[in-house]
């Protein structure tokens, strides 16, 4: 066991939270379009991956980040939309099964064209340099970039829960996921807003993958891992549930960061353990409802 | 085809035997045949719980691994010498695996359920990752001697494709008998019930959770016994075994070949394998083909190829 100073482990714990923040973005798009349509995106992750390397072309062609950070997720949004128009709505009125099939279907075709546009190897994303070197916290120095990242997701998700709780859409929104037979009849075009999430749901992943692009490289099958734990922060939430999905998402993040911290042989497996206990003892997450899509 | 198709459908256990006894002379390479009814077997357990009971996992490498990692240990660890020693081996594992990780998915219904699987088989990955001593890490699992299977004084080498291939198709038509036993039983019938309306199979006096657990045990003991199988095929068990692409692809097989009817998943790895083969030639990026052709058959022929031929059961 490493020697433990307290600034050691306060730095793991901001390392904890920013990796929370990229599961809580991932976590909390993948929440919206499940709880809204009861679609699980399988292609989210692929999305992701999409997010960084759009963010490492317009980086290269503009010379700055702030405006790839705007764009890239406003492309990768873009694309969601093609895909929920031209794939994802004949499959509506099948089983629930059928999406997450398709999502999977393009996650394979997404992976292997960035492989074929972009190489096998990944590439590095540079940070923005006033944002290149550390802060002292006081305690610590901590890098500057990762307290950006963790001012933005939290920016972000102040700005999405306003969008939620105080505009009319967000309003028609979450009426929609409580019961959409009754938003279709008060004269609502259903699915118009199912398009409108789905849009903002792959725009949060597109955000989380140029965020994280300069911390972890971007290449073809960086998706593919954090999918799969970001099916567990979602599930461990309550699936549907945002709160469920921001606090499960910070938790775990905890989590792995200070496993990597203690015991970091356990760190890859440690998610799942809290996971498999969260069913034993709380089988529908932290905050989940019974009774949703069962 | 079609007439041909309605043969088999009539006799299914004899017809199995009579198409794949041809089969490896009508294929380019015998290997492939053998690869075949291995992944054929594989997609039929996998077939069992979708196609059958309606419950999606997107782990079986779970048990695919199990199996090939219990026989592989028991033959290059162990030293067992017992090739049915060693098979047994696997499908404990599979078995106990199945036991363990069912009682847990199936604590989420609907959706859940297939993350679940998920999530549990990437576990398992990255234990049998780490733990090298006994699974050779990322190396994969070598020095696997595959033992002569004994008939009283009379040893059968299993080394020569054809022996291997004969062999395995003894085991796994015995283990497509079993599983047409099953699907035929009440305990099938109230599977599919469970499929069509679980509701309803619970108003009618049945312990779903019970049945479905059952029936998941099934899956990754069917899922095993092909693993097991694949590594004495290969005489290696590399790490991809409990990867998730290799839950992917018995996804792919299943529904290529027509989920819910009896021989799509053997016609669907049949399907995967041909193409895989022969697009590899052309280019290297399968998965890129694969992706594509498999997003086409979701929208527009979830019935799959046998599915449409026989316009069986779509399995929804």
């Amino acid at each position: 066991m490493p020697d433990i100073s307290a600034a050691a482990l306060a730095a793991q714990v901001f390392t904890g939270l920013v990796l929370g923040g990229i599961f809580v973005l991932l976590a909390v798009g993948l929440s919206l379009i499940f709880g809204l349509m009861t679609v699980v995106n399988f292609s989210h992750g692929a999305l992701y991956m999409l997010g960084a390397y759009f963010g490492f072309v317009l980086i290269g062609r503009t010379g700055s980040f702030l405006v790839a950070l705007v764009l890239a997720p406003v492309l990768v949004g873009a694309f969601g939309l093609v895909v929920e128009r031209f794939l994802i709505r004949p499959l509506y009125g099948r089983s629930p099964d059928d999406p997450l099939l398709l999502t999977f279907g393009l996650s394979l075709v997404l992976v292997e064209v960035a492989r074929l546009i972009w190489g096998k190897i990944g590439v590095t994303l540079d940070p923005p340099p006033a944002l290149a070197g550390a802060v002292n916290l006081g305690f610590t120095y901590f890098p500057s970039y990762r307290l950006f990242v963790i001012a933005v997701t939290a920016v972000v998700l102040v700005g999405l829960w306003l969008f939620l709780a105080k505009t009319n859409v967000g309003l028609v929104i979450r009426a929609g996921s409580r019961d959409p037979m009754m938003v279709r009849a008060l004269g609502f075009d259903v699915g118009r807003i199912w398009f409108l999430v789905f849009g903002i749901g792959t725009g949060l992943a597109g955000l989380a993958g140029i965020l994280a692009g300069p911390m972890r490289g971007a290449y073809a099958e960086m998706g593919v891992t954090i999918i799969i734990e970001s099916f567990v922060v979602v599930v461990v939430g309550g699936m549907g549930s945002l709160l469920g999905a921001v606090i499960s998402g910070l938790l775990i993040g905890q989590i792995v960061g200070l496993t990597t911290f203690f015991a970091p042989k356990l760190a890859e497996i440690v998610v799942f353990i809290f996971m498999a206990l969260v069913l034993l003892f709380r089988p529908s997450g932290l905050l989940g409802e019974t009774g949703l899509m069962e | 085809m079609s007439s041909v198709a309605a043969w088999v459908r009539r006799h299914p256990i004899l017809g199995f035997f009579v198409v794949f006894a041809i089969f490896p002379w009508v294929v380019p390479y015998k290997s492939l045949a053998a690869q075949v009814l291995i992944y054929g077997l594989f997609a039929l357990g996998f077939n069992l719980l979708y196609g059958y009971t309606g419950l999606l996992s997107f782990g079986s490498a779970a048990y695919w691994g199990l199996g090939a990692y219990g026989t592989g240990i028991a033959l290059a660890k162990l030293k067992v010498t017992s090739l049915w020693l060693a098979l047994g081996m696997g499908l404990g594992f599979a078995l106990v695996g199945g036991a363990v990780v069912g009682f847990f998915c199936l604590r989420r219904r609907g959706i859940y359920f297939a993350m679940l699987t998920l999530a549990f088989a990437q576990l398992l990955y990255f234990v049998g990752f780490h733990l090298a001593d006994w699974t050779g890490g990322d190396d994969g699992l070598r020095g696997i001697a595959v033992p002569a299977i004994g008939l009283g004084s009379w040893r059968l080498p299993l080394d020569r494709s054809v022996v291997f291939y004969y062999f395995t198709l003894v085991i796994v038509g015995l283990a497509v008998a079993a599983l047409k036993r099953i699907l035929d039983s009440p305990f099938g019938a109230v599977l599919q019930a469970i499929r069509e309306n679980a509701d309803r199979a619970t108003a009618c006096g049945y312990d779903i959770s019970r049945i479905k657990h059952l029936s998941f045990v099934f899956y990754a003991v069917f899922c095993g016994l092909a693993g097991a199988l694949d590594a004495l095929r290969l005489t290696v068990v590399p790490i991809e075994s409990l990867h998730w692409s290799t839950s992917g692809q018995v996804v792919i097989m299943t529904l290529l070949g027509g989920a819910g009817t009896f021989f799509g998943p053997f016609v669907g790895a049949a399907t995967f394998l041909v193409l895989e083969d022969a697009i590899s030639v052309w280019t290297e990026s399968w998965p890129l083909a694969i992706g594509a052709i498999f997003m086409a058959f979701v929208l527009f022929l979830p019935k799959g190829i046998w599915g449409t031929l026989t316009g069986g059961f779509h399995g929804r």
